[in-house]
């Protein structure tokens, strides 16, 4: 229990950020905290994967866009030219279809937004074995290259396929209803009650892998990541534990995509790019690697910063600049303790030199 | 029957013989040495029966199983156990970390049962725990459960190494120099350990450069040389060999 004790004063945060944009009609904060949050739960997945796998991917992206896009795909083409198929009817009965009508009045009949997700967040599961199977048999930076390969082929297929809307993306994604009268959307008028599903989504990834990661199956993660022989022949199955980490940490970037989708109301070829997987490694580096909250909290702040515009133009090349700042002042991560010390020390440094003169 | 059974066992390596036709069995409950002078194809040896790498030819029959062909941790889960050379911790662990790494093969948790904590998780949690504090016990490192193990002295990094081996309950214990980089004191107690373990039940095989180690603790010793085996016997015998003697102190 004590592992997860830090997540009360977290959810302290949480509501008092809300508390605070409710009282000072400054609610449009929440949106991009909703939208950090959908991307913070790639990051904690990702930071399993890279931090306590010691497994690489340049490819996260393309998961978080096979989840979006087949959720947006499904919930959005109009199934009415195919109503008289047999699967669609059966469809249909089990009320797994959705209708209604398009802007322009036209009849509407798509697959509901809970089918959708279960659909796409299985196909980054089954592409992510696929995938996986023989690229985790590479190390270091034949694995970086080769899943930098996997995320530069989703990226032209999104942007390729007409079914994916080709550079204009999916739209007018429907609400992803949940329950208990609660739905993903972007209305003004449940922003408060996005902004709270978003981060119960997360901290509930979050306890997930928390547990994952102080479990036998943790420790073996870890074992790969200290020494691959020894943990082999300590009885790990090192392949299949990679490989079922890559799945999951691509399970989460699935979800993240789908939720994310659903509550913008649409999704662009950009989710797919390259740039945005590297951000991904980037900020998993700056909250030091094989630590979750680290990734977490760096995963928020950076996200919700980008989300603001402050880095305007400069955004990618900000990622990039910490990517090369982390690795050589940093490799620990910003919260580590050799980090906060070479710190001090260079700004303790003219005073110390000054006493010794004295 | 024999624990362990090897058989005409050849290795190449390119143009190089690491192995060749070396055949020898262990029996339940002994110590057995596999002796030699450097690049004698003791750790190669080694590594082909632990499954690191296939031999070219032979087998190895572990309780009766062939195990060429199958990986290292097939072979683990079957009941062999090893420690290396030069001591694979699992850096970042604690020591207490790294014994229940060894713990693996007795314990069953999987992702998704880890993820949501099943009611047997916890228990199993506790077992291993328990079961570790206890090994780091019996080898005296107790106190430095919770040390970074990579941090840990040498000779402290061997009790650790040899407690998450004996974690995973094997039936033989595979020793690639316990000894190494240690004094004549650390030696001693590492002799001690090893019959201590015998004395567990646990069958030991190790590769050895220290002579008086050897000597001492044997039931039996197998002599490697330039990846042939020149000899087989009680270390008294050994010690008596010409053979030997001419490799160990050259020849006149």
């Amino acid at each position: 229990m004590k592992r997860l004790l830090p997540i009360l004063p977290l959810l302290a945060c949480v509501i008092g950020i809300q508390i605070v944009c409710s009282g000072t009609d400054t609610l449009y904060y929440l949106t991009q905290m909703t939208m950090a949050a959908y991307y913070s739960l790639l990051i904690l997945g990702l930071c399993v994967l890279m931090g306590y796998a010691g497994q690489i991917s340049l490819g996260h992206a393309g998961f978080f866009a096979i989840g979006g896009y087949i959720s947006a795909g499904l919930t959005t083409h109009s199934l009415v030219p195919f109503k008289d198929n047999g699967l669609i009817r059966f469809l249909d009965s089990t009320g797994l279809l959705l209708s209604g009508q398009t802007l322009y009045g036209e009849e509407l009949l798509v697959i509901s937004p809970g089918l959708a997700c279960a659909v796409a967040i299985l196909s980054a599961a089954v592409i992510a074995v696929f995938i996986g199977i023989p690229v985790l048999k590479l190390k270091g930076h034949y694995l970086a290259m080769a899943t930098l390969g996997f995320g530069i082929i989703i990226y032209r297929v999104v942007l390729a396929v007409e079914y994916f809307g080709e550079a204009d993306g999916i739209s007018e994604v429907p609400a992803f209803p949940l329950f208990a009268g609660l739905s993903v959307n972007g209305n003004f008028g449940d922003r408060v009650a996005n902004y709270y599903i978003a981060w119960g989504v997360l901290l509930l990834g979050l306890i997930l892998l928390l547990n994952l990661i102080d479990s036998r199956v943790g420790r073996g993660l870890r074992g790969i990541h200290g020494s691959e022989e020894a943990a082999d022949a300590m009885g790990v199955d090192t392949a299949r534990f990679k490989l079922q980490t890559f799945v999951l940490s691509a399970v989460f970037a699935a979800v993240a995509g789908v939720f994310l989708t659903h509550y913008n109301g649409g999704i662009g070829p950009s989710e797919a790019g390259v740039m945005k997987s590297v951000r991904y490694v980037a900020i998993v580096a700056v909250g030091g690697m094989a630590h979750l909250w680290g990734a977490l909290l760096m995963g928020i702040v950076l996200n919700f910063l980008s989300l603001r515009g402050v880095f305007g133009s400069y955004d990618d090349a900000v990622f990039g600049s910490i990517l090369i700042v982390i690795m050589l002042f940093a490799p620990n991560g910003i919260l580590s303790i050799s980090f906060r010390h070479r710190l001090t020390r260079f700004f303790t440094k003219g005073k110390q030199e000054k006493g010794g003169g004295a | 029957m024999a624990l362990l059974e090897v058989k005409q066992l050849y290795k190449r390596f390119g143009g190089l013989h690491a192995v060749t036709d070396v055949s020898f069995s262990v029996e339940p409950g002994q110590i057995k040495a596999v002796i030699g002078p450097n690049g004698a194809g003791k750790t190669t040896l080694f590594n082909i029966i632990s499954g690191t790498f296939p031999a070219t030819s032979g087998s190895v029959l572990f309780q009766g199983k062939e195990l060429q062909g199958k990986k290292p941790y097939q072979v683990a889960a079957l009941g062999m156990a090893r420690t290396y050379q030069n001591i694979k911790m699992f850096s970042g662990m604690t020591a207490l970390e790294n014994v229940m790494v060894g713990c693996h093969v007795q314990s069953s948790a999987g992702f998704l049962s880890s993820m949501f904590r099943m009611p047997w998780i916890w228990r199993e949690e506790v077992a291993i725990r328990e079961r570790s504090m206890e090994l780091l016990t019996l080898l005296d490192i107790a106190e430095h459960a919770n040390t970074d193990a990579s941090s840990l002295a040498f000779g402290q990094q061997r009790a650790v190494e040899l407690a998450r081996a004996l974690a995973m309950k094997p039936t033989l214990l595979l020793l690639d120099e316990p000894a190494a980089g240690l004094n004549i004191y650390e030696t001693a107690e590492v002799g001690r350990l090893i019959t201590k373990i015998r004395d567990l039940g646990i069958t030991v095989l190790l590769v050895e450069h220290d002579m008086s180690l050897v000597m001492d603790i044997s039931d039996e010793i197998v002599v490697l040389c330039f990846g042939e085996k020149i000899a087989e016997d009680l270390p008294a015998a050994i010690q008596q060999d010409p053979e030997v003697i001419k490799i160990y102190l050259g020849e006149d």
